[in-house]
């Protein structure tokens, strides 16, 4: 699996970073990262949207063999949060180890390195969850 | 030096990893028995560098004064830790908080006091009116080499302050600041290089001290102010013996300190350290009260501020965690992990 291109990395800059997704028009459920279609009942009128940066875990995976980019935080959490809003999404947990992490934990959006490109390539950054804190 | 109209605090942010580790433990590799410097020091996550560090000090400091991004006309980053060598931290900063594009956004390098430096330009941005709010953050995820002296303190954090124009329900307000700058060759780190070196012959006296206590002086006489009209003084903090003898020299007991030392459990934080330091006041001072900040830079260089609380900090400081909540989550690393975690451990 390669890496993101720059222009790639760029353009997704602000979804990551704010966590934006999209809004149905039509049947009001939002989804992350954001559709063009609403995967839901198809409707093709969609909005972006501010997400809430707090939520639970629904269901995790503990990775311990990681893809490229991803092999010096092994072992790490990736996590099917619900956001307060209902909306639901996967990101990987921080800040935690593998067997503290439970079904139904709050947790909160924080903003990390996701990927660092090699040694002189661009870095990426966006949000990932760790338990809430306050 | 003196604004014509004084610049107001009204949000500050600190953040400090959850991860740490024991001088005692480094000892155990290197086989040290002498006295450690401070008894831990922070370590950044794997996923963790000076740009995540201040974007949490950022939010943090939006949060107390119930701002948006976009309501920041200015950020500046003090560091001495960048991820890239060439492509600023503030810009990213600037994006993650939602403050682009209409801000002046730029990192300035002066050692440790990198940050306290931009607050002296932000003052007079936001005193003569140029904008509504800016922001400076000071941060760093220092490295010392293994093995050596700096190892033992060499930690990490960020801290964010936001000044406005008068307003009444500020955190506090700025009344003056000084500079005292020289040629010192006490400590640096040549391009390329990953680790810093320093001349022990000038890290003492010559540098720390000659320069915080000139800084100090000067702006106590501009003001016509004592040691005994402040309630805190907060200082520079590379070690916990330093800005207590400082301290000291200028006059103030080491109870006026210890508020804002946290040296002692996160080493030195480098650009972070004086500012981290003066948050750790914020979160336990009253209206009316005094504040001394003295930071100090290699190089080098030291600014003073004479700053006095107003009656905000009371309503602002629980809109966002405090030092005391933040540093109570921690995770103490063996050596193994710390060098994982710091990149350390080489393919
Ligand atoms: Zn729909």
């Amino acid at each position: 699996m390669g890496v993101p291109s720059v222009p790639r990395v760029w353009r997704e800059i602000k979804y990551k970073y704010n966590l934006i997704g999209s809004k149905c028009v039509k049947c009001g459920k939002a989804c992350y990262p954001p559709l063009t279609v609403c995967p839901y009942c198809g409707g093709k009128e969609v909005r972006e949207v501010k997400l809430p940066e707090r939520g639970k875990v629904i269901s995790y995976t503990i990775i311990r063999y990681a893809p490229r980019g991803f092999e010096k935080l092994v072992p790490y959490v990736v996590a099917l949060i619900e956001l307060v809003d209902g909306t639901r999404l996967i990101s990987q947990l921080t800040d935690v180890e593998p067997e503290e992490v439970s079904i139904g934990m709050e947790v909160e959006a924080v903003f990390r390195r996701l990927r660092e490109q090699g040694n002189s390539g661009i870095i990426e950054y966006g949000l990932k969850f760790r338990p809430l804190r306050r | 030096m003196r604004p014509s109209k004084e610049a107001h605090i009204v949000g500050y942010g600190a953040y400090v990893p959850i991860y740490s580790i024991r001088d005692k433990e480094i000892a155990r590799v290197w086989g040290r028995s002498s006295p450690v410097p401070v008894e831990q020091k922070s370590v950044i996550g794997p996923d963790e560098d000076s740009i995540t560090l201040a974007v949490q000090a950022a939010k943090y400091a939006l949060m107390r004064a119930n701002l948006d991004g976009s309501d920041i006309g200015v950020i500046f980053t003090g560091t001495e830790s960048k991820p890239y060598a060439v492509k600023p931290i503030s810009t990213v900063v600037a994006e993650a908080i939602g403050a682009t594009p209409n801000v002046v956004a730029a990192d300035l390098e002066f050692a440790c006091k990198a940050a306290t430096t931009a607050l002296q330009a932000l003052i007079g941005m936001v005193s003569s009116d140029m904008v509504k709010y800016g922001m400076v953050i000071g941060v760093d995820t220092a490295q010392g080499r293994p093995g050596d002296e700096l190892e033992y303190t060499a930690g990490c954090g960020s801290a964010a302050l936001i000044l406005g124009r008068e307003s009444r329900d500020a955190i506090a307000r700025i009344e003056a600041s000084s500079s005292y700058v020289t040629d010192t060759p006490d400590f640096w780190r040549r391009e390329g290089q990953i680790f810093p070196n320093h001349a022990f012959r000038f890290t003492g006296e010559p540098a720390y001290f000659k320069h915080i206590i000139r800084a100090a002086k000067a702006l106590l006489e501009e003001l016509g102010l004592r040691p005994t009209d402040y309630d805190y003084i907060v200082l520079h903090q590379p070690n916990v013996k330093y800005p207590i003898k400082v301290a000291k020299l200028l006059g103030f007991p080491k109870e006026k300190v210890l508020p804002g030392l946290l040296s002692p459990v996160i080493g030195n934080s480098y650009a972070a350290a004086s500012l981290i330091g003066l948050c750790k006041v914020f979160d336990q001072a009253s209206p009316g009260q005094r504040v001394l900040l003295v930071s100090f830079g290699s190089g080098a260089g030291s600014d003073a501020f004479s700053i006095v609380m107003e009656e905000g900090i009371k309503e602002r400081r629980d809109r966002a965690p405090k030092l005391e909540e933040i540093l109570k989550v921690r995770r103490q690393l063996d050596y193994a992990l710390y060098a994982k975690y710091r990149g350390l451990i080489r393919d």
